[in-house]
């Protein structure tokens, strides 16, 4: 496949991708890497277009992600943040969209705690939308960053070991990964406390272990989740100092897993309560280039469903 | 008045009738059944040559909204929505605005719904004051204005103390209790089936195990107080085989299942992409648990079929998923889905499909109908098991639009609906 069969104007989530397509963002974040190193970091790609992003819920890392990616392809991005209390009602959320359509964006970026939100805009605007995480369903292009950063580590996917740690019920990120890396052929275990883990995870093709120490032997891959504090409250684990004693990674426990591992966050982490300092600093870890990767990731994704590369001329 | 029905086959599982057989009807009652009856003079003749005849349906579970959310529906339009899809009687549930909760609500309930005409109303009376779940209603009163059942649907009585109670006053005005079984401490922020398709969607989960644990209970309490309990839109496998031995110990327990539960399971929300017409309560539950339900259609266990008619606005439902209110409507859709759905496939006959929506809710309330005897006030559907039709959601008489079926293609519809030999229907 490439950028020319390209057709898709929204990516709502990792499961409406095929391979191919998962292998074309790949390649093609590839070569974006390069600006990002230049001195003026900046290509005239999207020129004249208009990206705007939309975020019902507090994000640092990926709107800043998604906002450089948009300025380092010369898009003209507005950035509307509302926190989902003030717009509980569906109507403001229909009237919101309809209101940013009448302005003729191109793209629209989406964050939002429900799930489903984007692929409702979809439906309603004709910018193309990215899911820029819906609640605890998708967060397409963190797991496509995530892929890129395992891929320039380990050459591919096929049957690389990738075990996701922490609380898997309520992650979006979860989600993502483990849609495309079984499609990319990974064989993926997670691994977390009883009570966060979801029910019939293991009806998704992964495998689902209950001990930190089985979860990392003999893996490629390790990935770790941000555990919400507030979760302490929803009886999901009893403290802060007992979650970290049974799954929280520390140098000694990470020598189960393979010698050239590498070690991954999507952040925001939670030093002390699921990874130690000295692990999340250690040599293993590959979590800034993560972050480095997101910006060429989406500029990548901003790019193909901008529709430019088709245009003649 | 004499009106002759002539040449339809009539299914009254109320006489064990099952055969080709006219109905006469003088002054609204049914004065004979038999073969080749003559209309008389002056008499009108409906031909139903090709035609199933049964007593007038009942769905026992519906929502009329009326007092105080006529936005959604009213007892003018939701009886207009029974009558054109077969119903000659619903039995409306008391969350309204405020609750029928007093007999000054029932009254009004039963002085609209004589007033339009379009099908019989009626009405149950909640359980509990304001359906807070904490004191018992005028539940004697309201029998006097006309209540045949209490329940505090939409609000599971959460208190064994408040069922204990209510099952044993009940007994009073031999009314069943009627249980909306779902414990509030299980997963109570869910919005859909906990299963697989939750884990996909990251929705929060309803357990059917909450379902469950509310019918162990219940079905616990009725045996120290004795009475009618009766479990509204039955869901799920361990609840429906609660029930079958329940009844087989002799419990006066009966059960209600909704069609959108025998027809549709929790992948729906995936494949509708978050569609809010798949959000109800209970949730679309598990294919298991969809084939333990039609088991219970074929063994007796499930007493009636009920539509849970839950309308709301357009833009109530226009909404993210989690946000939207459950519910959809259903008596406009229900006799076709069943027939095309159940009948046609063979997976019930005619017949039991007519116990299931006409005898059986009347039983199961213990309201007239259910049976054409001589006698009894002339309530008559009429249905074709083979025209088609497409569910258009645009043309429902109810002013609730959010269903699940629109688009459908079914064979089998009603044709005619008489309510005191009245043809009541809009077409």
């Amino acid at each position: 496949m490439n950028a020319t069969s390209w057709v898709r104007r929204d990516l709502l989530g990792i499961a409406d991708l095929s391979a191919a397509e998962i292998e074309l963002i790949l390649d093609t974040a590839e070569s974006f890497r390069e600006v990002s190193e230049r001195p003026i970091k900046k290509v005239p790609t999207l020129r004249g277009r208009t990206v705007l992003n939309l975020f019902f819920e507090a994000s640092t890392r990926t709107r800043s992600s998604f906002e450089i990616a948009e300025k380092r392809l010369s898009a003209d991005s507005v950035n509307f943040s509302a926190s989902t209390s003030g717009l509980k009602k569906g109507e403001s959320l229909i009237d919101t969209a309809l209101n940013l359509q009448a302005m003729s964006p191109d793209l629209i970026v989406i964050r939002h705690a429900h799930p489903g939100v984007p692929h409702m805009l979809a439906e309603r605007v004709e910018a193309g939308v990215i899911n820029a995480g819906d609640g605890a369903h998708e967060h397409p292009t963190q797991a496509l960053l995530d892929a890129f950063t395992i891929r320039q580590h380990k050459g591919g996917f096929e049957g690389l070991k990738v075990s996701i740690i922490g609380d898997i019920e309520h992650s979006r990120v979860v989600r993502s990964n483990i849609l495309l890396l079984t499609k990319m052929g990974a064989e993926v275990t997670v691994a977390g406390p009883r009570t966060m883990m979801p029910v019939d995870v293991e009806s998704l093709g992964v495998r689902a272990v209950y001990s930190l120490e089985e979860a990392l032997r003999g893996t490629d891959v390790v990935m770790m989740l941000r555990v919400q504090l507030e979760r302490q409250a929803k009886m999901n684990f009893p403290s802060v100092r007992e979650y970290f004693e049974l799954f929280g990674l520390t140098r000694a426990r990470l020598k189960a897993a393979k010698r050239d591992v590498i070690l991954m966050h999507p952040g925001p982490m939670n030093r002390g309560v699921e990874i130690a300092s000295d692990v999340a600093e250690g040599k293993y870890s590959v979590i800034l280039e993560q972050v480095a990767n997101g910006v060429a990731v989406r500029m990548a994704v901003l790019y193909l469903l901008s529709g430019v590369h088709q245009e003649v001329g | 008045m004499r009106l002759l029905i002539r040449g339809g086959h009539l299914i009254d599982p109320g006489q064990e009738l099952d055969e080709r057989l006219d109905v006469l009807i003088v002054d609204g009652r049914v004065e004979r059944v038999g073969k080749d009856l003559k209309p008389g003079r002056h008499g009108e003749v409906l031909d139903a040559d090709g035609l199933i005849v049964a007593p007038g349906l009942i769905d026992i579970h519906v929502h009329l909204r009326e007092p105080g959310q006529e936005y959604k529906e009213s007892i003018e339009t939701g009886t207009r929505s029974a009558a054109a899809g077969g119903f000659t009687a619903v039995a409306c549930m008391p969350n309204t605005t405020p609750p029928n909760d007093n007999r000054s609500v029932t009254e009004h309930i039963v002085k609209e719904a004589a007033r339009h005409g379009y099908a019989r109303v009626y009405p149950i009376g909640a359980i509990s004051v304001g359906q807070k779940g904490e004191q018992l209603a005028e539940i004697g009163d309201m029998v006097g204005g006309g209540v045949v059942a209490i329940s505090d649907d939409g609000f599971p009585v959460m208190s064994p103390e408040l069922m204990r109670r209510a099952l044993l006053y009940a007994q009073h005005f031999d009314i069943p209790v009627i249980q909306h079984a779902e414990d509030l401490g299980l997963g109570a922020d869910g919005v859909m089936h906990e299963g697989e398709w939750s884990t996909r969607l990251g929705l929060p989960g309803l357990p059917g195990a909450a379902e469950d644990l509310m019918v162990a209970r219940d079905l616990r309490l009725l045996e120290e107080t004795g009475g009618r309990y009766h479990v509204a839109h039955l869901s799920t496998a361990r609840s429906l085989e609660m029930v079958r031995e329940a009844k087989s110990r002799g419990l006066a327990v009966t059960c209600e299942v909704t069609p959108h539960h025998l027809l549709l399971t929790d992948r729906e929300v995936f494949e509708s992409g978050f569609s809010t017409h798949t959000k109800m309560k209970p949730p679309l539950r598990s294919e298991a648990d969809r084939e333990a339900l039609l088991g219970g259609l074929e063994d007796g266990t499930v007493d009636a079929i009920a539509s849970d008619h839950a309308p709301h606005h357009v833009d109530e439902k226009d909404v993210e998923f989690s946000s939207a209110p459950f519910g959809i409507v259903g008596l406009e859709t229900t006799l076709g889905l069943c027939l095309d759905r159940l009948v046609r496939p063979g997976r019930i006959s005619p017949y039991r499909l007519v116990e299931l929506l006409s005898t059986g809710p009347a039983r199961a309330l213990g309201v007239p109908g259910g049976r054409l005897a001589p006698g009894d006030p002339a309530d008559v559907t009429l249905f074709d098991t083979k025209r088609q039709q497409t569910v258009n959601p645009t043309r429902f008489q109810s002013k609730g639009r959010n269903t699940p079926f629109a688009g459908w293609k079914l064979r089998g519809r009603p044709v005619a609906t008489l309510v005191d030999g009245r043809r009541v229907e809009l077409r």
